[in-house]
């Protein structure tokens, strides 16, 4: 890597990373810095806002998105521990600053910012790792991620470089999980019904792992898997492709 | 003001603020582009608003194939698929012999038709009581009938379809409330698809239009039961297509 | 919370825990997704031709006046009459009228989903006549009293039993477990009533403006016989079903069939220009074409979600949606159910009372990735939500909201927060599935992942 190659990456971890899965993010911070990248995470921001945009909020959503738009807004690029969270800046806050002063910078942040996956392979161009994993694994697509940022094989070429694991795709890798955000409260019962179609559907390829590149979907599945004593456990693509 | 000049004044009140076209909603849509940073497709093709060439869109369409033998060959796989017995045979003759040959195994009494060249001849070859619905006739005198022998427009290789009309097929119902619709055809009027099936339609018909022109493809068929095909559900059980 | 919203929670909240309604609908859209893949599959460019579609459906709705004067005037010319009426009451006051001089005594319907949406044949009924449905899955649901599941597959939540045991009941055939045997009996029933009826009502598919026609597009021939025996024909659809050209539909007949149902096109397409003409031997004498806005123009008049009247009612959205294939099509409580449903019922019977619809979704996008004429379904119910507030906040959502910013924008509130939670998580455990859990709508069924001892921002700060 030459002097200039050095990228200087903003990480944005997400609040619920930040309180309930550190490791995702200490993962992350170690793969980029292995790279040769500079990697600095502001402290002073902690929520994109979509949980009151989704809501439709979008007054108080523009309360906090302001402040990850200012925060955020020399960062030569910023890369995001969620496709969830990564759709809401690249997507979301472009509609959510439509027509007003901040419209331009929203844009700009959008243009800049890479979901993790999608950084490594299409920015930096990297796929292997080095990383070891002996286990039969198969990838739930988030669909914030598949169908908002159009990922679908960055993930997966990540895994396929990883040594001693096997990946089986499973029927309904791309249907939702049934997380949703607030949606996954609101309507519990809906939620649970689609969050057990799902876990049958990765269960079904025998794997042991059901990866993601999404911690918020994998919260809910793994909540679902652990109350009704599944053996299938979930696992964040970062923790598989850190070698440590 | 009447209920038509309400309706069309509150249409052109809602039209004097205007609508995105289609494609311009700005993110991913089309997936597995490899990355999140805008590989959708759909706002780089030409939008030709009215006076849009129509046929531009066929191309992209299950195609018909280019050639006679390749109409033939695909309108004979499509009526597989589609359980139309079709037979391509080489003269009228023989088309009469096969008629006659399904007319024993089925035990027709009486047979419905309409007149024109090509029917009359078939009726006359199968020499059993015939009723011709040219002029009106009685619905249950045709109920009753077991066969109903048609011509048609033309055949379209691209959907196995063919289409029948209510001036020159025998009016609306003897193509559909007998058992069996038998249709006569020649092999010129075999075309590739449907753009060029309406063009045929238009040729022949569109100085006077017949009031019901009907593209049927296959057998009367219901899902409705499990999702399971069953052939005859309110129409013909059996289609048969002779053509020479 | 509106009567509409309750009665979505209780009906989702049974028929989620229902696992043999679950299994049945995931093994018959399952099927429908490989029959819709392999057909997907002949396509030279599928999302080159949706693209094509939607272009075509946005000339047709941006110039909806234009077209639907050609597409009446047209009409007439040819001996139509063509009704224009703005809201549900006068379409089926219409209609009323039409049967009422006809003198009529049965009547025999093809499926319709508009004649849902202005309740038809409540209103027949109640005026003394017999309408009987002949499409065979409207005849199934209308036997068993209730409407629809599906606007495609109206009696997919029925087992072959279920169907045996109503068609016992109810016309006194012998109980069979063969589909076919179940049609049979359907059709002889049907047969009848056919060439009984003084007048057949059916809905369209399309509006072609340029020559005056509408097409109708079915699979069982019910509705070319509906539309040839009786003596009056009725046909009624929304004004959004305007296509420009005739050609338009080598494009849309094999998108609606592959999208609705893994079909290359429908067993029966079928224009009707007329009524009975000049030297044709069969065919109604009289042809009434109702055309109803009931508020589609409200939608027209929201830019934003405009393309929603690009829908060609092809049950898509409803196949690939998670939500739908979960609760079904009855929970929704509407004509139109799944996303689109979700989409336009808030448009159509107002906004406070449905907006629930919009809420109940994951926005999981597969209702996008499947119309194949590209309506931006799950923006839309984003849109929707947005709307809601801003017409009717909730002041204790907004508080909550502008609470959560406030904590979130203040690290120093953000950090007490999660020692908080690192502090009440023992008590909390404790109270786990009881009411006093404070986020028992998470834990009754799943497990709630505990705050990490060292949050990632803490991590960092020591590690610097």
């Amino acid at each position: 890597m030459r002097p200039n190659d050095r990228m200087n990456i903003t990480l944005f971890i997400p609040c619920f990373v930040d309180t309930c899965f550190p490791e995702v993010g200490r993962h992350m911070v170690r793969i980029l810095e292995r790279l040769g990248h500079r990697v600095t995470c502001p402290e002073a921001i902690a929520c994109c806002g979509q949980p009151a945009f989704n809501s439709g909020y979008w007054d108080e959503a523009r309360q906090v998105a302001g402040k990850t738009l200012h925060h955020l807004r020399d960062a030569e690029a910023v890369v995001i521990a969620s496709g969830s969270c990564g759709a809401m800046l690249k997507v979301f806050y472009p509609q959510l600053y439509e027509g007003r002063p901040e419209a331009g910078a929203a844009r700009a942040l959008s243009e800049r910012t890479w979901e993790f996956s999608d950084f490594l392979v299409n920015r930096l161009g990297v796929t292997d790792l080095g990383a070891r994993f002996p286990a039969k694994v198969t990838f739930h697509d988030g669909c914030h991620g598949l169908r908002e940022l159009g990922i679908k094989s960055a993930p997966r070429r990540l895994l396929e470089k990883v040594r001693d694991l096997e990946l089986v795709e499973m029927t309904d890798a791309e249907t939702c999980c049934g997380f949703g955000g607030t949606f996954a409260a609101k309507f519990p019962m809906i939620s649970t019904a689609m969050g057990e179609v799902k876990c049958a559907s990765a269960a079904d390829t025998g794997a042991e792992y059901m990866v993601s590149n999404d911690s918020s979907c994998l919260m809910h599945l793994q909540g679902l898997l652990s109350r009704q004593g599944k053996p299938l456990k979930t696992i964040h693509l970062a923790q598989i492709l850190d070698p440590q | 003001m009447n209920a038509r000049d309400r309706i069309l004044a509150r249409i052109r009140e809602a039209l004097t603020v205007p609508a995105p076209k289609p494609g311009s909603h700005g993110h991913a849509q089309e997936h597995d582009g490899g990355h999140g940073h805008g590989d959708s497709s759909a706002g780089t093709r030409p939008i030709g608003f009215r006076n849009r060439p129509v046929h531009v869109a066929r191309a992209w369409l299950p195609q018909g194939g280019s050639t006679p033998a390749e109409h033939l060959a695909r309108f004979a796989a499509a009526s597989a698929e589609l359980k139309t017995d079709f037979r391509c045979v080489d003269s009228e003759a023989e088309a009469h012999a096969a008629l006659r040959r399904i007319a024993d195994d089925e035990g027709w009494r009486r047979v419905a038709s309409h007149h024109h060249a090509m029917t009359d001849a078939a009726v006359a070859a199968l020499g059993r009581p015939a009723l011709f619905t040219d002029g009106g006739y009685p619905p249950d005198d045709l109920e009753a009938c077991e066969a109903g022998i048609t011509t048609c427009d033309v055949l379209v290789a691209q959907t196995g379809s063919l289409v029948v009309n209510s001036r020159s097929s025998g009016g609306r119902a003897l193509s559909v409330l007998p058992p069996h619709h038998v249709v006569l055809a020649r092999r010129d009027q075999l075309v590739s698809d449907l753009t060029d099936a309406f063009q045929r339609v238009e040729a022949l018909h569109g100085q006077q239009w017949p009031s019901m022109i009907s593209l049927v493809t296959g057998p009367s068929r219901t899902g409705d039961i499990e999702r399971i095909l069953v052939l005859g559900a309110h129409g013909p059980k059996k289609l048969t297509v002779l053509m020479w | 919370m509106s009567i509409a919203a309750q009665q979505f929670l209780e009906a989702a909240g049974s028929i989620t825990r229902n696992l043999r309604h679950r299994g049945l609908i995931q093994t018959a859209l399952r099927k429908y997704e490989a029959a819709r893949d392999r057909k997907k599959s002949a396509f030279n460019d599928w999302s080159a031709a949706r693209q094509s579609a939607a272009e075509t459906k946005w000339d047709a709705i941006n110039h909806l006046d234009t077209y639907l004067v050609e597409f009446a005037s047209k009409l007439e010319a040819r001996g139509t009459k063509v009704h224009w009426c703005p809201t549900g009451p006068e379409a089926r006051d219409t209609i009323r009228g039409i049967i009422r001089d006809a003198q009529a005594k049965c009547i025999v319907k093809s499926k319709a989903m508009t004649a849902e949406e202005i309740h038809l044949n409540e209103a027949l009924e109640k005026d003394g006549f017999e309408v009987v449905e002949s499409d065979l899955g409207e005849f199934i649901v209308q036997l068993r009293q209730e409407p629809p599941y599906h606007i495609v597959f109206p009696a997919m939540h029925l087992t072959r039993d279920e169907i045996s045991d109503l068609f016992e009941r109810e016309l006194g055939s012998a109980p069979t477990r063969e589909p076919e045997e179940l049609t049979m009996i359907a059709r002889r029933a049907l047969r009848r009533k056919y060439l009984q009826a003084d007048v057949g009502i059916t809905g369209a598919n399309f509006a072609i403006a340029e020559t005056g026609m509408v097409s109708i597009t079915e699979n069982e021939g019910n509705a070319r016989l509906t539309s040839a025996l009786p003596r009056v024909m009725v046909t009624l659809l929304g004004i959004e079903k305007v296509l420009p050209k005739l050609e338009d539909l080598a494009l849309f007949l094999p998108l609606l069939a592959t999208a609705g149902a893994g079909q290359t096109v429908t067993g029966y397409n079928t224009l009707y220009g007329g009524p009975r003409q000049p030297g044709e031997s069969d065919g109604p004498t009289e042809w009434h074409v109702v055309l109803l806005d009931n508020r589609r123009t409200e939608l027209l008049a929201d830019p934003e979600q405009r393309d929603a009247l690009h829908c060609i009612r092809c049950g898509a959205c409803l196949n690939v949606c998670p939500i739908f294939r979960n609760v079904g099509g009855h929970t929704y409580g509407t004509t139109y159910s799944g996303p689109v449903g979700s989409v336009i019922t808030p448009h159509l019977r107002g906004l406070q009372d449905w907006k629930h619809l919009s809420n109940a979704s994951s926005l999981c996008g597969a209702c996008t990735e499947a119309c194949p004429v590209k309506i931006d379904l799950h923006h839309h119910l984003l849109q929707n939500r947005r709307n809601a507030v801003g017409d009717a906040p909730s002041w204790i959502e907004r508080l909550a909201w502008r609470a959560h910013a406030f904590v979130v924008n203040t690290p120093a509130l953000y950090q007490f927060a999660q020692e908080v939670g690192r502090i009440v998580e023992p008590l909390r455990k404790r109270l786990q599935g009881t009411p006093l859990d404070p986020v028992q709508s998470w834990t009754r069924t799943r497990d709630l992942p505990p705050v990490a001892g060292e949050s990632f921002k803490e991590w960092w700060r020591n590690r610097r």
